[in-house]
């Protein structure tokens, strides 16, 4: 057999990563061949700003797309990631502009509501077994309409928190690289797929995440806490999406009330893109990240060359179809 | 036997799914270093009599006892606490894990920052493998890649890598060849003289009378009894199992 060659350097967990390795290499594929492509079509795109353009787009939707998959490992699926970072986002203009907290007060309050909001959804799930889809529908209006009424329906700005709009705008790696001003929301979106990328591969939480996806009734059965795991993974997606109201806050220099719908499908999108299986218990991180990105540069591109917004919508539509496609032609042949 | 206190004594059980009694009054009982096996058709009940044990049923009357105590089982990590291991008929495997992760599941060993110990778990899988199946070597693919007899290996090296006393085996070799089936009997024996009591839930006449003392028959949820394997014939066990017939000339406990 193959396998009596030593794999002591290989982690348990690496032939999850690999189990997508296929799916992961095209959409990385994908992404070199659309940056290729746009970049011949447009003079334009392969600029400096343009660039930047698209990571910062990246980061908000990047961020989202790991809680996303988080949830979605499990099993799972979470539609309220957009709107429950609107929500936070609102909270954060709630704290620092109606009640003038200083701005870490700001931020542990948004992330705070997005790991309470995850915690509700994930006792909708757990505790009374309604189905993810249902949970987290009924969790994306509520915390849609929430909103909109705690903000009176009109934008929080930040005006009176200097520093707010450079959490996600300003660039601490352009101040020592002047080359490189790459925004701090990517930053933020780096740190914190790389800390998802660690909890899911070291960490007991992550190992259940897998598990629950894989046989939520085995992990029952070998003494797991199952629902209180779940809970908790749902707080700690609800918890980064926290984080990227916090970003979308910042790069608008507001809270949009009635922003927020939509980013769960481009959220999910990237997931799927990423080579995260819809049916759980596998995926990967950098997978969503690759997938992020892809969602951004082909909006971007596609922008760059005037296609119509209707049009973007109807070829995302299509990438996302072809993704899964392309997922379950592979899974056939893994058998 | 009878006279010392029986590791496990499960009274007058009962459960039902919908108004169908699935266990209707069942009492059985377990000493250490016996092995107990419980037959009967499909859908007699003796899968959803050992879930109760198991803590993957919760029984809707009865009692049970260990070592003459009466324990309280609610769920699977009470049992486990009982020292209480199953092997389940499904095997109860998270597919895309490898065997060592598998095997911890539930139980990781940490390192003392408090992340999962991957090696730790993997040299621990390759002892108690290189014991139980030497020539198990895929630790590092998810078990979905395994083969029916070697996933089987998994189950059963988790049920006893964990000091289990009471061990639950639910058709342990209902997915495995001639040569690993000669193992299990082995370990099974093994694993009498250390003392620890086995049920051994079973449709196969021939497995139980060479490797039961003890058989319990139950029939539609209820027990036909417990015998003596050394004391009736396969025709007698068959009838039990068949008929719903208690052999005659025998003691029979009910």
């Amino acid at each position: 057999m193959s396998s009596v060659t030593d794999v002591k350097d290989k982690s348990p967990l690496a032939n999850l990563g690999d189990s997508g390795a296929y799916q992961k290499l095209l959409a990385f594929a994908s992404l070199i061949a659309l940056l290729i492509g746009f970049s011949i079509a447009s003079p334009n795109f392969m600029q400096t700003s343009n660039m930047i353009a698209i990571l910062q787009a990246t980061s908000v939707n990047g961020v989202l797309a790991v809680a996303a998959t988080l949830v979605i490992i499990t099993g799972g699926i979470d539609l309220s990631v957009g709107t429950l970072m609107t929500f936070c986002a609102v909270i954060a203009g709630v704290a620092l502009t109606y009640l003038g907290l200083p701005l870490l007060f700001g931020v542990i309050a948004a992330i705070a509501a997005g790991a309470f909001c995850g915690l509700c959804s994930g006792t909708f799930v757990a505790k009374m077994k309604i189905p993810p889809f249902i949970a987290t529908l009924g969790m994306m209006l509520i915390l849609k309409g929430l909103s909109l009424v705690i903000s009176g329906t009109r934008p929080i700005y930040f005006n009176d928190t200097p520093g707010f709009d450079q959490i996600s705008r300003g660039s601490l790696i352009g101040e020592v690289i002047p080359a490189l001003p790459i925004p701090n929301g990517v930053l933020i979106l780096f740190l914190v797929a790389i800390s998802a990328s660690y909890i899911l591969s070291r960490t007991v939480l992550g190992r259940y995440t897998f598990a629950l996806g894989s046989n939520e009734e085995a992990v029952r059965l070998s003494g797991v806490n199952t629902d209180a795991w779940k809970m908790r993974i749902y707080a700690l997606a609800g918890g980064i999406c926290g984080i990227g109201g916090i970003l979308i806050a910042s790069r608008l220099n507001s809270a949009q009330p009635a922003l927020g719908l939509g980013y769960e499908l481009e959220a999910i999108a990237a997931v799927v893109i990423g080579g995260t299986s819809l049916s759980g218990g596998r995926g990967t991180i950098l997978g969503t990240l690759i997938g992020a990105l892809i969602m951004a540069v082909l909006t971007n591109g596609l922008r760059v060359l005037s296609v119509a917004q209707e049009w973007q919508t109807v070829v995302t539509g299509a990438i996302i179809i072809l993704a899964v496609y392309a997922d379950m032609v592979r899974r056939k042949k893994s058998g | 036997m009878d006279k010392q206190t029986p590791l496990v004594d499960m009274r007058d059980i009962q459960i039902s799914f919908g108004g169908i009694h699935a266990v209707d009054h069942v009492s059985v009982d377990l000493h250490p270093g016996e092995v107990v096996g419980l037959l009967g058709h499909n859908g007699a009940g003796k899968s959803t009599l050992i879930k109760i044990l198991s803590g993957a049923y919760q029984a809707d009357g009865g009692e049970i006892y260990i070592n003459g105590k009466k324990a309280e089982i609610h769920n699977p990590r009470d049992a486990r606490r009982y020292n209480i291991e199953t092997i389940y008929q499904t095997l109860a495997l998270a597919d895309n894990l490898d065997a060592a992760s598998n095997l911890f599941l539930g139980r990781e060993l940490t390192t003392p920052l408090g992340t999962v110990d991957d090696d730790a778990m993997e040299a621990e899988t390759r002892n108690i493998m290189a014991k139980l199946n030497p020539n198990f070597q895929k630790f590092s693919e998810p078990v979905s890649a395994l083969s029916g007899g070697q996933r089987q290996s998994v189950a059963i090296a988790r049920a006893v890598y964990f000091d289990a006393k009471i061990l639950i085996m639910d058709e342990p070799t209902a997915a495995l060849g001639p040569h690993e089936t000669q193992m299990v009997s082995e370990l099974i024996q093994q694993l009498k003289t250390q003392g620890i009591g086995i049920f051994l839930i079973s449709h196969d006449i021939h497995d139980v009378m060479e490797l039961c003392d003890r058989a319990s028959v139950m029939k539609n949820g209820k027990l036909v009894g417990t015998v003596n394997v050394d004391d009736v014939t396969d025709d007698d066990l068959l009838s039990m199992i068949i008929l719903g017939k208690k052999p005659e000339g025998v003691a029979v406990q009910s």
